[in-house]
């Protein structure tokens, strides 16, 4: 069987076609690294004129840089908390019942990744304008949460599908409440499920730009500060020095999703 | 079903409560109406409402002269959209759309078997997590880095001088249409990005769906004298495809929508998402831009259905 589990020729040069579109796909955070230490901060020449840390000191203390990422935090925290009760919420109706339009409510909650970010970000960004409302934290928090519940609703749809319905049924029958049913039966089934959604969709906010432009007034999430040195660029490497922190930041709320949705058996995924 | 005696996990009957989960088990519409309610309300207001909204403001007109928006049913915004550049600049979208797609699905057909046949679930979930990781981390980050890599004195130009391939790229660049002056101000460079940006999301799925062949189902191809090359053409292909529409609905999708990848790297010529943004912004021409967003709506829609048709949303 030459063809079953290991194959001959064909199988290693797959093999090395994995091999390239993984480095393909790692190799630039690396890049990114490298230049965070360049003393080169007029052009991206390489190999690099010299090494050098300061640019990691001259980005402690630039004020415009913190801003950002206070501003950044505090938008992912909140979308994120409303993204799980409206994550939540859907997960758990659509999954109880088969109702009329049921599957109209999944496209409907699917439909703000499906569609072009532009899209979303110019029809919220004309209705707010349309309200007289001025553009400000909050508008910024109302797009990325409703980007944000997809990814909530995903988890948990997929930590129910999993669970068997005959523990709720159980707990009714023993006499619970659907409130104490719901915080002993199934918030502890659905908590990792919950953590793990919470963890991306605070990771999903964290790096938004293209909805975040529309949304946004003068105010710079993270994301917007490096689009704006991306155009404008003034002391490069201290832009590379955020991108590292911004990668190594989100790369923990990513590491810990996935071990915890693969603790639920199979990984759910976006 | 439930009111007999007193049991451990009911507190002393509160009335209310008790009441309330009664009616709540008598009538699951009404629970189901209460779980709904707040998502719905979110998603079908203010996410849909605006999306109609939209909709409704690309029939309005902009008049030329005051460069006001003049709010009465127009198609004049409709029309201007076929005019020559615009169509141009949606025929453009949806080629550079296609051809990532296309060389995603390539380029993740051979990572997704390889993690779909890979027998240690260690290396499995290791490889997992290295499709995941780009696909959450920042999309920002990921452009910015491409920026080094294709920069004329970068790494990748210093790369190809090491291995006397000048002359290649050279001829490369100098192609019509997808040359530039260098692979930062040019459609391959450009292709190059949103190929890097959008491949994860069509590996997952991609993997998702191989992950379901049997080995036996591959192990009887075998048997049956078939070459690999047959049996991934009689077999695997035919079996990833759903996998592959599911990935190119993102893909496509987000490709049609970017407008940060074609500004930063590529030439000036503009995408639909870039068209969008000078409209509503400086143009003030909300209308003209509410008829560009139409295009990937109307496209997305019509591959929508056609994804669903297939059983693309199962492997999802």
């Amino acid at each position: 069987m030459r063809f079953s589990k290991k194959p001959g020729g064909s199988g290693s040069l797959l093999k090395l076609g994995a091999a390239a579109v993984l480095m393909f796909l790692h190799l630039p955070f690396l890049v990114i690294l490298l230049y965070a230490f360049t003393t080169d901060d007029a052009t991206y020449r390489f190999p690099l004129p010299g090494f050098t840390t300061e640019w990691f000191a001259v980005a402690w203390g630039r004020s415009d840089i913190w801003e950002a990422l206070f501003l950044s935090l505090r938008v992912a925290s909140i979308s994120t908390l409303l993204a799980l009760m409206l994550g939540t919420l859907a997960a758990l109706a659509v999954h109880r019942s088969r109702f009329f339009g049921r599957e109209t409510v999944s496209l409907l909650i699917i439909l703000p990744i499906a569609l072009p970010g532009i899209v979303t970000g110019i029809a919220l960004r004309s209705s707010i304008s349309l309200g007289g409302l001025p553009f400000n934290f909050w508008t910024i928090i109302v797009g990325h949460a409703t980007f944000c519940v997809v990814v909530v609703y995903n988890n948990v749809v997929a930590r129910l599908r999993r669970t068997s319905g005959s523990l709720v049924e159980a707990s009714m029958d023993l006499g619970a409440n659907p409130f104490q049913t719901f915080r002993y039966v199934v918030l502890p089934t659905i908590a990792t499920a919950l953590l793990a959604g919470g963890m991306l969709a605070f990771a999903l906010s964290f790096d938004e730009v293209i909805v975040t432009t529309f949304t946004a007034g003068q105010q710079q999430t993270l994301p917007i500060w490096m689009f704006s040195q991306l155009t404008r660029p003034r002391q490069r490497p201290v832009t590379n020095v955020v991108a590292v922190f911004v990668v190594a930041v989100t790369f923990v709320p990513i590491i810990i999703a996935h071990y915890l949705s693969m603790r639920g058996s199979e990984g759910s995924k976006k | 079903m439930s009111n007999g005696a007193p049991h451990p996990l009911s507190d002393p009957p509160r009335t209310w409560i008790r009441r309330l989960s009664t009616l709540l088990f008598i009538r699951p519409r009404l629970m189901l109406f209460l779980l709904l309610t707040p998502p719905l309300l979110w998603l079908g207001i203010i996410y849909l409402g605006s999306l109609v909204a939209l909709l409704v403001q690309s029939f309005f007109r902009l008049d030329g002269f005051t460069g006001m928006v003049v709010r009465e049913f127009s198609l004049s915004s409709y029309l201007e959209l076929t005019s020559i550049p615009n169509l141009e600049i949606v025929f453009r979208t949806t080629v550079m759309a296609t051809a990532v797609t296309l060389t995603s699905a390539l380029l993740a057909l051979p990572l997704g078997y390889t993690m779909a046949r890979s027998t240690s679930p260690r290396l499995k979930g290791m490889l997992y997590l290295a499709v995941l990781l780009p696909l959450w981390s920042s999309y920002i980050v990921r452009v910015f880095s491409w920026k080094m890599i294709l920069a004329k004195e970068g790494i990748l130009n210093w790369l190809v001088e090491q291995v006397h391939l000048k002359w290649l790229l050279e001829a490369i660049l100098s192609l019509p249409v997808i040359g530039g002056s260098s692979l930062s101000f040019s459609y391959l460079g450009a292709f190059l990005v949103f190929v890097y940006i959008w491949l994860p999301y069509m590996i997952l799925p991609v993997n998702a769906a191989l992950e379901r062949i049997p080995q036996s189902v591959l192990d009887a191809s075998n048997d049956l004298g078939a070459r690999p090359w047959m049996t991934f053409r009689k077999v695997i292909f035919p079996l990833a495809l759903p996998g592959i529409v599911a990935g190119s609905i993102f893909t496509f999708s987000l490709t049609l929508g970017d407008y940060i990848i074609p500004g930063a790297i590529g030439n000036s010529s503009y995408f639909i998402g870039q068209a969008v943004l000078a409209h509503q912004g400086t143009a003030g021409n909300i209308p003209l831009a509410a008829a560009f967003t139409v295009v990937p709506i109307l496209i997305m829609g019509v591959y929508l259905t056609l994804a669903k048709r297939m059983g693309a949303f199962d492997a999802l």
